[in-house]
Formats: structure tokens, C-alpha cells, sequence
């Protein structure tokens, strides 16, 4: 009877799908011009060098077509001049919960990050609207000699560590994306783990974007000097606009000799976001890096996270998971360069895709001849949950050479009525029946996620799959 | 004496698994036509028929499987019509089918799924407790001869043909059912496995359980003696009677039925 009340009941309360006023001390406006470079520069008090460096990259951006003779057309319908570039509300990064804002402490509610977890988070670097404001550096971490904050302050405090290799894992013009990227870069992490040392609790990061047609294009470079070990969480939510959104981050890791990281990252960008992403470790000699990548989210995502494996007896890892629901298109991969002796890679890729989603797996694996005693196995596995759905596979892998060998799998499933019935006879709901099948396709994947992230995943295939029911 | 088992009241006479003149299609196909059969709660009845009669049809259509399209008739559980219930609905009434095939989850744990499976028939917002449940889960699981290491492998995933029915036999035995429909559980079992699966039903039987078992063979019917006999053909019961029934078919054959039915139209 009442339409006031009626539309109080209407609202949509979709994960995700929420904003809070907002207040923007800096703005870069809508377009990107050198000026737009200029002004994120500026407003940062950068080094002339960094200047440079982002209008090279603006130029190798503009020269460079849309990827769209391999890659989906949907990428055609960003429109560059209605992105703002950067937002930021001037706030200097913070260390102490005290300190943050009270919008910024009920978006991270929002976010589920329960109270007792926070002194789990060891260390937190949070990034709200391309500028930390959360960050809290557990004294432990600091005490090791660990360097861990923004990259904005990882440039300003620590030029000597960060120059050495920055853009050095993925060049500028490695993609139309690393170069817009590299020309209005802002947040994104910075870490330095000092030789031997080994960060016990994992370093996490939330990201968000928080303002429409607000592009975040994160910077992360992590080195773990030799023999060191850490572990990377990144997590994302964003509110829910009409309009789309683009996100385009950049991550660098350097495992030196004997060396291990692990980055981890669960990907829940609402449904209107391009989420473009190049990702890239190198692995020197003895090192380990292992990507366990989780994409639920976003409109499309095209991210690869790759390994140059060119130490002597370096391993590479991808782990990957993605869920594609209606009208998302999950484009994910990894490549694994082989580029010494008797290094090893694995890929191992899983993929749901629900209604009309779409997921597409691209790997490349290059093993040259002149190498001995590498090894690489791919397994990728796709499940389909009904007719309308899709999913592609492009493996590309060149083994050269005698000494080398590679193993590669892959399989395509589907959810039978029959399995939904014989759950559904037990006493289980439709969404409860799709739900479990799903998370147990993906179980043996989701056993390797830090314990948090499996909890908060499985929540996250159970809201799917309750919306993909009738 | 009061209480005597066969006091009867109201409350007992509803307390039955009742098909009234059921009728079942798959596609345009008419499998069961017209069929009746009660099972009061505490009796275990059983169909026999030859291949092609009807009788798996019957069980899915008992459960809700969407395929099985009912064209007419009743099934009514204490009462209620559970032919508007979607197939979880009528299992947590208390509903239970043993399949003749059981489905394969990957990655799904047999205790997981069981844990799920009792978590639905919970209040919302409550869950059973976890040393409790696996209390009772390994106490079942040693009635059936079942090693520990059971609970930890996917359902039914790589099971032989009789681990996948003493599974099923596990899932009665933990989810209570008030009815359970057994579709050809001797199927694909050895005589070991039909000795210990038939202890397990035997073990379930009582007055809080009807069963309906549905088999091909007598052999079965050894193990699990039945109170009544049903014989199906064609999709109806064509004859019913006590366990010396199934004896008797045994010796003769589905075909002395046949013809008994094909009689009075004959003379």
C-alpha cells in the first residue's frame, strides 16, 4: 500500500552492492591526457624519473590496438574518456585503527572482516579509493626488517630497493593494459623481505573501489631477497554501479635464490567491472612462486599470472579457480616460461560456468631446446552447470628439446539431474545440491587456500549458486 | 497390555505410505497406470515384477524425480499429498530412496554430504553437533563393515558395487527416514554383501519404518522377509499377497501371473 515502505523493502541488498557517501579531496577528472598524468603526479610528489616513466608508458599506451584480434570484442565498450583516472581523499596513509575513518571502518564491516580477525591480519594494507588509508604493520613484521606499504610511499621511502625493479618483471609495453597501467598508477602494495627471513602470518591487502566510472589501477611490486618467504593476500569487493568500471592492475614479484611467495587473491569485482590484469613473477634460482588465483567476479577478467622461471631449479605455480555466472566472461590462464635447467611449472585451472557465463582458459607454456630436465604439467577442468553456458580452452605449449617432458590434461563435466535428484532425495535444496557438487569440484583446489579465503569462498559459490536457482 | 501394537486408532490409520491409482508418464509413455498399493508405517512390503513392468519408474516418481511426469492419482505420506513437493521437500518429510544406481559427487566427502543432509532437516539457523554426529555415523558404520577411512572419500566415487549400496544403507540409517522405497538393492551385490546389507535394513526395521523393497529376485526376499508381497506387471499390481508369494513366483515364473491376468479376458 505504501510505495515508501514498499521500496525500503525493494532494496537490493546483493553482496557488494553498496557505497557510502564520498569526498574526494583529489580528483584527476574524466579523460586521460598528459595532464591527467601530470596531475596524479604532482598530487603524489613524485620523482621527476617516475614523471617519465608514466609518460612513456601513456604514449606506449596510445599506440597500441585493443588487444581484440585474440581477445573478446567486449573490451570495445570501455570508453577511456569517461574514466577518472584518480581519486583520492588526501589522507595521509594510517597505521592505527584509531586513526581510520568511521566510513571507511563500516565499509570494511560491510566487507566481513570480523573484529577478533584484524589481529590476524598481520600487518594490513588496505586500499580504499587508490590511496591507503588502513595501514597497520604488526611490530613483529616491522622488527624482521620487512618492508611493507604503499607503493606510493615504497617510491618516495625506498627508491633504491624499488627502481631496481620496477617495470623490470613486466615492461611497460608488454600489453595495452601494463602501459595504462604504468602511465596512472596509484596503491597497490610494496614489499621487501630481507634475506632469511620468513614472514610467518600472510600479508593481506583489501582493495575497493568505491566511485563510479572510477578506474583503480594498482601497482604492486613484492621482492623476497634470498632464501626469504612470504605470503600475499589480496581481496576484492566493489560496490555496484550502472555504469561500467575498468581495472587494471599491475603485480610484480621477484623470488630471489631460494626464495619463496605465494600470492593469493580472491577476485569479487561486481559484475560491471572490466577487471584487466597482468600479473608476473621471476623466480631465480632455487626460488618458488605459486599464484593461487580465485575469479568470481567482474564483467570480464583477462588475467595470466605467469612465472619466468630463470634460476637453475626454479618451480613455477598457478592455481586458479574461476566462476563465471550470467554475462561474465572469466578469460584466465597462466604462463609458465621455462628459461634454465630443471625447473619445474604446474598449472592446474578450474573453471564453473553458470547460465550464460562464459570461461576461457589460455595457457602458454615454452620449454626452449636448448634446456634439460624441465618438467611442466597443466591440468584444466571445466564444469558447465547448464546448456547456455560455455567454456573454451586454448592450450599453447612448446616443449623443445630431449630432456624435456610435459603432461597436460583436461576435462569437461557437467552437473546431471540425476546427481541434483540424489542430493535433492537426501533432503537437500536445489541450491544446496548445486552448491556442494560445485564446492567439491573445486575441493581439492580450495584446500590450498589460506584457511580465511576457503571459508569466504565457499560462501561465495553458495550466493552464486542460490542465485542461479529459479 | 494397553499399548499393544495393534490398538487401533485414527493416528495409526494414517500412518502409511498410500499410492492411489497412480498414473506416470516419461515423454509421452505411460509407465504406470493406475496403481494402489499402502505401506503402514512398520510393514515391509515388497514388488517384484519382471524387466520393463514399471517398478523403478515407480520409486522415481515417489521421490519427485522431475522426468516422471504424474498424469493422475495420489501419494499420500501419514495423509498429506506429496505430489506438489519438490523431491528435497518430500525427503525431509520423511521419505527415503535407495537407489538402484547411486550418484557419484566429486570432491564432496561422504561425511560432509551426510552432515549437509541431516544440517537441512535442522531448524534454520541450527546444526547438529559434530562429535555427536560422528558418533552415531561410526557406530552405523560398523553395523555395515564399513573401514573409517569411508567417511573421508567422495560419495560414492570409486565405489564398488557394494560399498555403493551399503552407502545407501549408511544415509538410511543416519537421515530416519518414516518410509524408504529400496530400488533392487540386491542388484550388482555378492553374497557377502547381500548378507551384510540385508542385516542393515533388518536392523531399521520397527514400528517407526515402512519399507518397500523392489526387486527382481526372491533371492532378497531370503534375507529380508517381507509381511506382504506385491506383484507387478505393466505398470499394476496385479496380484499381492503374503511372503509364500514370492516362493511361488519363484518356481513359476512371472508368467503364470501373466496369464492368470490375461484370463478373464480371454474366457
Amino acid at each position: 500500500m505504501s510505495t515508501a515502505t514498499e521500496n525500503q523493502i525493494d532494496i537490493d541488498r546483493t553482496r557488494g552492492d553498496f557505497s557510502y557517501p564520498e569526498s574526494h579531496t583529489f580528483d584527476a577528472g574524466t579523460g586521460l591526457t598528459k595532464g591527467t598524468v601530470d596531475y596524479i603526479s604532482k598530487v603524489k610528489g613524485e620523482a621527476e624519473w617516475i614523471r617519465e616513466f608514466r609518460h612513456r608508458a601513456l604514449e606506449i599506451f596510445r599506440s597500441k590496438p585493443m588487444p581484440t584480434h585474440w581477445a573478446s570484442k567486449d573490451l570495445e565498450n570501455i570508453v577511456f574518456e569517461n574514466i577518472r583516472y584518480y581519486l583520492a581523499n588526501g589522507q595521509k596513509p594510517t597505521r592505527s585503527w584509531d586513526d581510520v575513518p568511521d566510513d571507511v571502518k563500516r565499509t570494511f564491516e560491510r566487507l566481513g572482516i570480523p573484529e577478533q580477525e584484524r589481529k590476524f591480519l598481520a600487518g594490513v594494507e588496505a586500499q580504499f579509493d587508490s590511496e591507503a588509508v588502513y595501514s597497520n604493520i604488526k611490530a613483529a613484521v616491522g622488527e624482521q626488517g620487512v618492508i611493507f606499504c604503499g607503493s606510493t610511499e615504497g617510491l618516495r621511502e625506498h627508491p633504491e630497493i624499488f627502481r631496481k625493479w620496477f617495470g623490470k618483471v613486466i615492461p611497460t609495453g608488454d600489453n595495452k593494459f601494463s602501459a595504462l597501467n604504468s602511465a596512472v598508477f596509484s596503491g597497490g602494495s610494496f614489499i621487501y623481505v630481507p634475506p632469511g627471513v620468513k614472514v610467518k602470518h600472510p600479508l593481506q591487502a583489501y582493495f575497493r573501489i568505491n566511485a563510479e566510472n572510477f578506474g583503480q589501477f594498482e601497482r604492486t611490486l613484492i621482492i623476497a631477497d634470498e632464501g626469504s618467504e612470504v605470503m600475499y593476500m589480496e581481496g576484492c569487493t566493489a560496490p555496484k554501479f550502472e555504469t561500467a568500471t575498468l581495472h587494471s592492475a599491475v603485480v610484480e614479484l621477484v623470488a630471489l635464490k631460494g626464495a619463496k611467495i605465494q600470492y593469493v587473491t580472491v577476485q569479487n569485482w561486481s559484475a560491471n567491472v572490466f577487471n584487466l590484469v597482468t600479473k608476473r613473477a621471476i623466480a631465480h634460482e632455487e626460488a618458488e612462486v605459486k599464484w593461487i588465483d580465485c575469479n568470481i567476479g567482474s564483467r570480464l577478467t583477462m588475467k595470466y599470472p605467469g612465472v619466468v622461471l630463470k634460476g637453475r631449479k626454479a618451480r613455477g605455480e598457478v592455481i586458479s579457480i574461476a566462476l563465471a555466472s550470467d554475462g561474465q566472461h572469466q578469460d584466465t590462464g597462466a604462463k609458465m616460461i621455462h628459461a634454465a635447467a630443471e625447473t619445474t611449472s604446474n598449472i592446474v585451472s578450474k573453471s564453473i560456468s553458470v547460465g550464460t557465463g562464459r570461461s576461457t582458459y589460455r595457457g602458454l607454456v615454452h620449454i626452449p631446446k636448448h634446456l634439460k630436465g624441465c618438467k611442466n604439467n597443466t591440468e584444466c577442468d571445466a564444469l558447465l552447470i547448464n546448456s547456455q553456458s560455455r567454456t573454451d580452452t586454448y592450450p599453447a605449449i612448446t616443449v623443445r628439446g630431449t630432456g624435456n617432458s610435459s603432461q597436460h590434461e583436461a576435462s569437461v563435466s557437467q552437473i546431471s539431474a540425476e546427481q541434483i535428484f540424489y542430493m535433492q532425495q537426501r533432503g537437500l535444496t536445489e541450491a544446496q545440491a548445486m552448491s556442494l557438487s560445485v564446492n567439491g569440484f573445486v575441493n581439492d583446489l580450495v584446500r590450498q587456500f589460506p584457511m580465511e579465503y576457503s571459508v569466504e569462498l565457499k560462501r561465495l559459490i553458495d550466493l552464486e549458486m542460490e542465485g542461479s536457482v529459479g | 497390555m494397553r499399548e499393544s501394537r495393534g490398538a487401533p486408532n485414527y493416528e495409526m490409520q494414517m500412518s502409511s505410505l498410500s499410492i492411489k491409482n497412480l498414473h506416470v508418464s516419461i515423454g509421452d509413455k505411460e509407465i504406470i497406470r493406475g496403481l494402489t498399493l499402502e505401506i503402514p508405517k512398520g510393514e515391509v512390503h515388497a514388488i517384484m515384477g519382471p524387466n520393463g513392468s514399471g517398478k523403478s519408474t515407480l520409486s522415481k516418481a515417489i521421490g519427485g524425480h522431475p522426468d516422471y511426469i504424474v498424469t493422475g492419482g495420489e501419494v499420500l505420506l501419514d495423509g498429506d499429498d506429496i505430489l506438489g513437493l519438490d523431491p528435497d521437500a518430500r525427503a525431509r518429510k520423511g521419505l527415503f530412496l535407495a537407489f538402484q544406481y547411486p550418484m557419484e559427487i566429486p570432491g564432496v566427502s561422504n561425511a560432509n554430504f551426510l552432515r549437509a543432509a541431516l544440517n537441512a532437516r535442522q531448524p534454520e539457523g541450527e546444526e547438529i553437533e559434530a562429535t555427536e554426529f560422528y558418533a552415531q555415523m561410526y557406530a552405523e558404520m560398523d553395523k555395515l563393515e564399513m573401514a573409517r577411512t569411508f567417511t573421508a572419500r567422495s560419495v560414492n566415487e570409486g565405489f564398488s558395487g557394494g560399498e555403493k549400496k551399503r552407502n545407501e544403507i549408511l544415509q538410511m540409517a543416519m537421515l530416519k527416514p518414516a518410509y524408504a522405497v529400496l530400488d533392487e538393492t540386491d542388484s550388482g551385490l555378492d553374497i557377502d554383501a547381500l548378507r551384510i546389507v540385508s542385516a542393515g535394513v533388518n536392523a531399521l526395521r520397527g514400528p517407526n519404518l515402512g519399507i518397500l523393497l523392489i526387486t527382481h529376485y526372491q533371492r532378497l526376499l531370503d534375507y529380508i522377509v517381507p509381511d506382504v508381497v506385491h506383484v507387478m506387471v505393466e505398470g499394476r499390481i496385479v496380484r499381492s499377497g503374503g511372503k509364500e508369494l514370492a516362493l511361488e513366483l519363484e518356481e513359476r515364473g512371472y508368467d503364470f501371473i501373466k496369464d492368470d491376468i490375461t484370463e478373464p479376458s480371454l474366457a
